[in-house]
């Protein structure tokens, strides 16, 4: 149980910290080079197991060589029990891209500071994709790795060692369609077999309480989501706002010149937590509910073959009763049955087994973003609280009302000091 | 501000012209400095120093033999370059040049006194006073009285600077001898030769000293009667003494700021400039008696003859000298030294104020104009700019200061209007909104001291279209109210309760408050019966032509579409450098300021939707908690959510705080500006009307001649009439627009204050609520902490 915890710990969001115990397989991701629109990951491995052939090896992948490890993985009958941790997401930078491309458009509109921020916090933001990209990739060969089961697989084995390209076929149009049509089926299948009557409880509950429990994660992460873009964009008018009033300062010969300018570096400075709080929510909050959504998912689908083993349990039943009614073909019958049944034990004791992980693994990995969200939303507070004090600093002395206040403030930077 | 602004550029006829106005002696006292300035200047320069004392003796009295004022202009470079020669062998004596200087006024031999450097400094303000009471005597005759000033300027900063250090100020003194005398009769080339090219420029103002110097010194036979007295007295007795003799009447009011003034700063260096700026402040600020003596100052400066156009220049100058001549000074000798200077040179201030006093009290009025207009063409353009560019630092430094006093005692409003409790009055489409507006008020003119009356939206309207009406094209910046806005107005109209009509209205309750405390705080606007009847009166007669879509509304569009069209036709050849600037800022500001008024707008709609999207994200979470089956998770989800929940309120209350504090005080300035540019044009429109009466004089005096030459002498006479006629609408006309450029400079620099002052004060409250909110907000996320350490 330790293990799991701690991989699922590091799953989310450990590119630099592996707290993967079972030293037996470390799997990490170093580097990653960006080429156009693809991304070769190199997937670093270090173990004493004996199926490998070196301790220590690093190999070229590519997100397609993910996905086809996943997919593997889960049409493999022996895994159906368990869940398979959920496919990393395609990479996906063409949001940073779209916006550097309209940025490059309205340079004309823009003073050159206000481009060059601009860009920066398009560059941080590209970059910030980046490194999330190869985290949740990571993530996935951690979980797998940390895996008591599908870490010995074979593929996985081969997918970490083999050290030319896997060439991997990509998926043609008719497979993509193929896939969508076995989507369809499944979606269809799952409400055929929704029918059949649950005959274990834990299951019948987990059943509801997944269906619920995704629909509504899924609606976080796309209200939450929604935030931190908001939380970006305000970080975004900030700029522009301080540039305004940079160049109303330059213009400005009067008095007022000073004010202007420590207005200009406020918001400067307001940007940049602002935009600390938002790439921190995004990590920290969204990307915790994004994945659980997914692994969620994954927990879906092995409930999803657990009712198919069920039902095919039910009608090799059913089959069994009419060979017996027709006197016909019993013993196949009955083989068959006792296979399905068979089928159908492993997979609801193993899919407990994980489900049971599961559970704890996401409350713990819960506990861990929240309170980290919950440290940085403070951290940043002060030191927007912080700045404001700097920001007030030479704007003292226009009255005396504003000195009590500016005595107030000192106390309270004080007490923050401490 | 004011003041300093003026200052800068004394050249323009618009610095000038303010002579009706109070900042009338500002102006002149600007120039007085600027003139005396380049005397400081001169005086700095050690090159020439030993060599000057002995100088001036010899130079100065041939050159006051030889020469009536108006020839120093003309004076050949033999001349001065003969005295310099000659001055120089007796030069070393340091003390002695004091002393000669004594010598050459008295005509009297006093120099034994010279060894102790008090005497000679006595001697010299002694000299002074005589001359002064020589002026009083002979007050009549213009060209005196102002040569009287130019050399009391010009003895006062020898006599300083002798007095102050005794080796540099022998250098410093003589240098200012010498170049007066020089400047008198040499031509720039000599003083280039021997100055840095910054003197080079001064030449001619220091020339006019000269001459006044020599005129000076020819009137001054009776001066060794006062010395006798002086000297014995120290030195600060016989600054009072002087200022009570010679000024009795101006003393009243500025003498007795004055020395008190200077007496405390003696050892800063900043002395000189903490007098001017109390001087120009007073005048600017209140005190009509102040106002109307400082007028006839600023008047009486420019009377004398041609000469006195150098003459108001040359004592600002002398200050600002003063305050060059004294920082080095006080750095290098010792602070005894120093202090001494910073007496001298304050005095010489006071002296200096007093006379221009004395002198403006003897001139009529009607000179002053006329001396004014002479002053530009008389003065040498080089001197001018040179004046003006020294002027410019210490005006800065004054502005510093005035502001930090003033922002002490506008501080406390003595009017303050509140506009409150919006109420929506009647219904349909003929609702309106009437707001409360309560005055509390220390001010006399009121019969209450706090009253409230209940206006409605249009009535603002109406007071604005009234004041602008009366003040705008006097050059006056009418605080502009909230436009008319009738999609929002229907809005409210139609009834629905929804927070953008509510946000609407607060806005503009805020936004009529802003605009009423404005008018109130305007020393003229206040002025106006119908500002007190808007605040006073229980029922006012209803604005009619505030109608948007009303015929007047009609009427009035098509009124601003030909102002537009005249503007664009205008071709104004700016003169005035200050203007041309002023115009040039306030429209990249208001362009700005639009941008900037977008960017906060679009600020607080991303805020509203990050609330928006905050509550939502909250109600999720609660859901999430609620289908969480682990206890500790669930409870704390829900409590995320509830902070999330505060958050959401906490973006609305930063929001209304963007819009109330930023946003609102951004588009208040959007239309300040607005009416600033207005201010501008109106000015221009003026200007336009001087130069068609020129125009039409031009055309009536060729028809005048043309009548000659037809031999009609019938109609002749007509044509003279209307010549006379046309002759004074264009001196009307010039006149007005003299003054329309005075207040419009006055008021911009009004404004331009009160901006500054208005963002500190919005700035430090929107940091406040900044503060406040990011204060919640560590609070909320702290509470939140334990909860989440809490899931097991």
């Amino acid at each position: 149980m330790t293990s799991i915890d701690e991989s699922n710990k590091e799953k989310l969001r450990s590119v630099s910290v592996d707290l993967n115990n079972d030293a037996s397989l470390l799997i990490d991701i170093p580097d990653a080079l960006c080429e156009r629109d693809k991304v070769k990951f190199t997937v670093h491995t270090k173990t004493t197991l004996s199926s490998f052939q070196k301790p220590e090896f690093s190999v070229p992948r590519q997100h397609e060589d993910f996905i086809w490890l996943h997919d593997t993985l889960v049409e493999t009958e022996d895994y159906a029990g368990l869940i398979i941790p959920p496919a990393p997401p395609k990479p996906d930078f063409e949001g940073p891209r779209e916006k550097m491309h309209k940025l490059g458009e309205g340079e004309a509109t823009m003073t050159k500071e206000e481009y060059t921020k601009m860009k920066q916090e398009l560059e941080a933001e590209y970059l910030a994709v980046f490194k999330k990209t190869v985290q949740v990739h990571e993530v996935f060969l951690q979980r797998l790795s940390s895996h008591p089961i599908l870490s010995k697989d074979r593929n996985f084995q081969i997918f970490l060692e083999y050290d030319q390209d896997l060439s991997v076929r990509r998926k043609n149009a008719k497979e993509m369609f193929g896939g969508f049509f076995k989507n369809m089926v499944k979606s269809a299948d799952e409400v055929l077999i929704s029918g059949i009557k649950e005959v274990d409880d834990f299951f019948e509950q987990e059943k509801t309480f997944l269906l619920d429990y995704y629909s509504k994660i899924k609606d976080s992460t796309a209200k939450a989501e929604k935030m931190t873009r908001s939380h970006k964009n305000i970080a975004d008018d900030y700029i522009h706002i301080s540039a305004t009033l940079n160049s109303l300062s330059a213009e400005d010969s009067t008095g007022n010149k000073k004010n202007l300018e420590k207005l200009s570096d406020l918001f400067e400075k307001l940007r940049k937590v602002e935009g600390r709080v938002a790439s921190d929510q995004e990590l920290k909050l969204t990307e915790l509910l994004r994945y659980y959504m997914r692994d969620i998912q994954a927990a879906k689908d092995l409930l999803y073959r657990r009712a198919r083993a069920l039902a095919d349990y039910e009608n090799s039943n059913k089959a069994l009763d009419k060979a017996r009614l027709k006197s016909k073909d019993i013993p196949q019958a009955e083989e068959h049955q006792q296979h399905c049944l068979q089928k159908f034990d492993k997979l609801s004791e193993s899919g407990k087994k994980e489900l049971t992980s599961f559970k704890g693994r996401r409350v713990v990995a819960f506990r861990k973003n929240l309170i980290e969200m919950a440290e940085l939303e403070i951290k940043h507070a002060k030191q927007d609280y912080t700045h404001n004090i700097s920001g007030l600093f030479p704007l003292k002395p226009s009255c005396s009302f504003c000195l009590t206040i500016f005595d107030l403030l000192e106390f309270f930077f004080f007490f923050f000091l401490l | 501000m004011a003041t300093s602004s003026e200052r800068s550029p004394p050249p323009f006829p618009d610095s000038e012209d303010q002579d009706v106005l109070d900042t009338e002696d500002v102006a002149g006292r600007d120039s007085d400095e600027d003139d005396g300035g380049d005397l400081f200047m001169s005086s700095s320069n050690p090159p020439l120093t030993e060599a000057d004392t002995l100088l001036e003796p010899a130079s100065q009295p041939s050159d006051v033999l030889m020469k009536p004022p108006a020839d120093i202009m003309n004076d050949p470079l033999i001349e001065p370059i003969s005295s310099q020669t000659e001055n120089k062998p007796a030069s070393e004596v340091v003390s002695e040049p004091s002393d000669d200087f004594v010598d050459l006024t008295n005509n009297i031999g006093v120099t034994t006194e010279s060894a102790v450097a008090e005497i000679p400094l006595d001697e010299p303000s002694d000299d002074f006073v005589d001359i002064l009471g020589s002026e009083t005597e002979a007050q009549r005759e213009e060209v005196v009285v102002t040569d009287v000033t130019v050399e009391a300027a010009a003895d006062k900063s020898e006599v300083t600077s002798g007095v102050t250090e005794s080796p540099g100020h022998g250098k410093i003194g003589s240098d200012a001898e010498e170049e007066a005398q020089e400047t008198s009769t040499a031509p720039i080339i000599d003083l280039g030769a021997d100055l840095p090219a910054s003197n080079t420029q001064q030449p001619p103002v220091s020339d006019k000293i000269a001459d006044p110097l020599v005129d000076l010194l020819s009137d001054v036979s009776p001066p060794p009667a006062a010395d006798a007295k002086k000297p014995s007295g120290a030195t600060i007795d016989l600054f009072e003494d002087e200022g009570r003799d010679l000024f009795a009447e101006p003393r009243q009011t500025k003498s007795a700021k004055l020395p008190q003034k200077s007496l405390f700063g003696e050892a800063d260096e900043d002395l000189f400039g903490e007098p001017l700026g109390a001087i120009s402040k007073k005048t600017v600020n209140k005190e009509q008696k102040e106002k109307s003596v400082t007028t006839k100052a600023a008047a009486a400066v420019p009377t004398g003859g041609p000469l006195q156009d150098g003459n108001p220049t040359e004592p600002a100058d002398i200050f600002t000298e003063e305050a060059v001549a004294t920082a080095p000074s006080v750095s290098n000798t010792s602070t005894v030294n120093s202090k001494t200077n910073g007496v001298h040179s304050e005095e010489e201030a006071d002296i200096f104020s007093e006379a221009t006093v004395e002198l403006s009290l003897d001139s009529p009025r009607t000179e002053r104009k006329n001396d004014v207009m002479a002053k530009p063409s008389a003065s040498a353009p080089t001197s001018l700019s040179a004046a003006a560019s020294q002027a410019k630092p210490q005006s800065a430094a004054l502005e510093e200061l005035e502001e930090e006093e003033e922002a002490e005692l506008d501080d406390k409003f003595e009017v303050l209007v509140s506009v409150k409790d919006p109420e929506k009055i009647g219904d349909g489409m003929n609702a309106y909104m009437a707001y409360k507006v309560s005055t509390q008020t220390t001010l006399p003119m009121f019969r209450n001291k706090t009253f409230t009356v209940r206006r409605r939206f249009s009535d603002f309207l109406g007071l604005y279209e009234k004041l602008s009406e009366k003040h705008g094209p006097n050059g006056f910046i009418v605080p502009p109210p909230p436009e008319k806005s009738i999609l929002g107005m229907t809005k409210v109209k139609v009834g629905k309760e929804d927070s953008s009509s509510a946000d609407f209205v607060e806005r503009r309750r805020g936004a009529l408050e802003r605009y009423l405390q404005r008018v109130v705080n305007h020393p003229s606007l206040i002025q106006d019966p119908d500002v007190r009847e808007f605040l006073e009166r229980e029922e006012l007669p209803r604005a009619v032509s505030t109608q948007a879509l009303s015929g007047a509304g009609f009427l009035k569009m098509i009124n601003k579409a030909t102002d537009a069209v005249s503007k664009m036709t205008i071709k104004m050849n700016e003169s005035d450098v200050w203007f041309e600037e002023k115009l040039q800022e306030v429209e990249s500001a208001d362009q700005q300021f639009r941008k900037l008024h977008a960017l906060v707008e679009s600020l607080v709609i991303h805020r509203k939707e990050l609330s928006l999207n905050t509550a939502s994200f909250a109600k999720s979470t609660a859901m999430l908690g609620s289908a969480e089956d682990n206890t500790a998770l669930s409870r704390a989800l829900s409590q995320l959510a509830e902070v999330e929940d505060k958050m959401e309120q906490l973006h609305q209350d930063q929001a209304a705080n963007d819009t109330f504090s930023f946003a609102e005080l951004i588009a208040d300035y959007i239309r300040l500006l607005g009416a600033v540019r207005g201010s501008f044009d109106h000015r221009m429109k003026v200007w336009q009307r001087w130069q068609d009466a020129q125009a039409m004089l031009q055309k009536k005096r060729e028809t005048e001649a043309k009548l000659l030459w037809a031999n009609k002498p019938d109609k002749l006479q007509l044509a003279k009439e209307e010549i006379a006629e046309w002759e004074a609408k264009v001196t009307q006309y010039e006149r007005d627009f003299e003054r329309v450029s005075a207040t419009v400079r006055k008021e911009v620099v009004r404004f331009e204050k009160e901006k500054t002052k208005n963002f500190k004060r919005q700035i430090i409250k929107y940091l406040e609520s900044l503060l406040q909110s990011q204060q919640q907000l560590i609070k909320y996320w702290e509470a939140f902490l334990p909860e989440a350490k809490a899931i097991a």
